[in-house]
């Protein structure tokens, strides 16, 4: 962290001999992301899909509370990390997200003052719409599991958001920790 | 109250190219997500390079989750059997003098059987293990059910390969990586397994229903003769899994089958045994045929069911058990036991 720091973050005040590291700032938001696509595999063998799409979580969380850190365009990358490991046909998570991330700007612009409950529905929409999409995409590659056995994980992420929220504002913190400088 | 973001790019063409090729990506993304999405679909292995390399790459984190994810189910068991250690102390007593009972029983099944498989010329029906893996992630979220095991072609794991654990059959191989595998779990719906009732071997099919349960469907239509916790086996038709692995125990009847729970529960077995596939064609449990006449090779047999319907078989078979006790010509040397 001691090479590129010539460019401080937008709105970072920088101290004598200590400055938060750019490169640090900009991948948080990517890493969380991808490490949240990977988390929901590795606690439990599960029989059944009960994990919540964490990654998908993050990806809302970040675009809701810092609105233009992740583009517009985050979802292609993005999503193709979620595809390597979520078990979905390949390209599911680059579609989904892609659109996910054109229409949250679309709801941006139209309500541009929100709150935290507003954000909440917004997200519980995009939820449940991604989950049900998700299962749909499954069924036409060649699953015959009933959509229904996608419900309990709707709901869990729904409920889970505003604890990735709060999650993502303590890594948005942490992501603007100063480094020493030298010279 | 997050404040809204300032929109205007205003007189600045950097800024302004800026912002319009970012939407241009977002959309490219879109598109260039369905394109892959209908190609997967359409052709269900492609990609599963790029899959396998990813599972390669995050194989150590998925082994050291799985150490841990087994502490975890230690304690939460440690704890809660300080509930329950007096009632479940006298039931294992009990258990313990009828099993002993048991045991002597099955010893003088034991020499039995393998009395009469010697005098059969069956060898026993273990393979050697291809591998032994941990169980290191599995596709939580998905409606598809996929594990990854810490194996792959290094360790000679190839594409069909059975997985299973010491309780039973969990799933077939279907993409290796270098040091990972991933396995299709007997749950997902596109797994089908032959299998057939311990008793009597009534034939079935197990497809997984997507929820941790398996559906029997039996081959034959009437009168539905199946119970509650008849335990169902692979049968080995068709090859790939080992005749004789355990599959699952019926749960509840439906009209035309039942809903079976699988015996080798993912959740809670974190060491798997990757064994070749069976086939039966070059199987060396199977006797030798008869040398005089050669049979036609579209009417090679694929199955034991149908082999023993051949009356040549049986009549040497017969002749064989009531023979001399001589060994018979040429069975392939039995492999060695690995349990």
């Amino acid at each position: 962290m001691i090479g590129a720091r010539r460019r401080p973050p937008i709105g970072v005040v920088r101290q004598i001999t200590r400055a938060p590291s750019p490169m640090v700032a900009y991948l948080v938001p990517w890493l969380s992301v991808a490490v949240g696509s990977l988390l929901p595999d590795l606690p439990v063998i599960a029989p059944a899909p009960v994990m919540p799409p964490l990654g998908f979580l993050m990806l809302l969380g970040w675009r809701q509370l810092r609105p233009g850190l992740l583009p517009v365009w985050a979802g292609l990358p993005l999503g193709l990390v979620d595809d390597l490991f979520s078990g979905q046909p390949f390209g599911s998570a680059i579609l989904l997200w892609s659109v996910t991330m054109l229409a949250l700007d679309v709801i941006e612009a139209r309500f541009p003052w929100r709150n935290f409950v507003i954000e909440w529905a917004v997200a519980a929409v995009m939820i449940a719409a991604y989950v049900a999409l998700t299962g749909g995409i499954a069924l036409v590659a060649g699953s015959h599991a009933p959509i229904m056995l996608l419900v309990p994980q709707a709901i869990a992420a729904i409920v889970l958001y505003p604890v990735v929220a709060r999650v993502i504002a303590w890594l948005d913190r942490k992501r603007l920790r100063p480094f020493r400088v030298f010279g | 109250m997050a404040p809204p973001v300032n929109r205007r790019t205003g007189y600045s063409r950097r800024a302004q190219f800026g912002t319009f090729i970012g939407y241009v990506a977002g959309v490219a993304g879109a598109v260039v997500g369905g394109w892959f999405l209908v190609s997967a679909v359409s052709n269900q292995t492609s990609y599963s390079w790029l899959r396998s390399a990813a599972g390669d790459v995050t194989a150590p984190v998925g082994a050291a989750a799985s150490g841990l994810r087994g502490g975890m189910a230690t304690a939460a068991e440690t704890v809660a059997g300080y509930a329950t250690w007096g009632t479940e102390n006298a039931r294992l007593k009990r258990e313990v003098a009828f099993a002993r009972i048991h045991a002597a029983e099955d010893a003088g099944i034991r020499a039995e059987n393998l009395r009469l498989k010697a005098l059969l010329g069956l060898a026993t029906q273990n393979p050697k293990p291809v591998a032994n893996a941990w169980l290191i992630a599995s596709t939580a979220t998905s409606l598809r059910r996929f594990a990854t095991i810490s194996a792959g072609r290094a360790e000679g794991v190839q594409s069909g390969m059975p997985v299973r654990t010491a309780q039973g059959l969990i799933g077939r191989v279907l993409e290796v990586g270098t040091v990972s595998a991933r396995v299709l779990l007997l749950t997902d719906t596109e797994s089908v397994v032959p299998v057939r009732r311990a008793v009597d071997g009534t034939p079935a099919f197990a497809t997984g229903r997507g929820d941790g349960t398996l559906q029997i469907r039996l081959l034959t239509l009437g009168l539905n003769p199946l119970h509650r916790g008849d335990a169902f086996l692979a049968s080995g038709s068709g090859g790939i899994y080992w005749p004789g692995t355990p599959i699952a125990v019926v749960t509840a009847l439906t009209h035309d089958g039942a809903v079976a729970q699988v015996l080798a529960d993912p959740a809670d077995s974190e060491a798997v045994t990757v064994q070749p596939a069976w086939d039966p064609v070059e199987d060396a449990t199977l006797p030798p045929p008869t040398p005089t006449v050669p049979p036609p090779p579209a009417a090679k047999p694929r199955s034991k069911i149908k082999k023993a319907g051949k009356p040549g078989l049986i009549t040497t078979l017969i002749g064989k058990v009531t023979g001399t006790g001589t060994p018979p010509a040429a069975p392939a040397p039995a492999p060695a036991h690995h349990p």
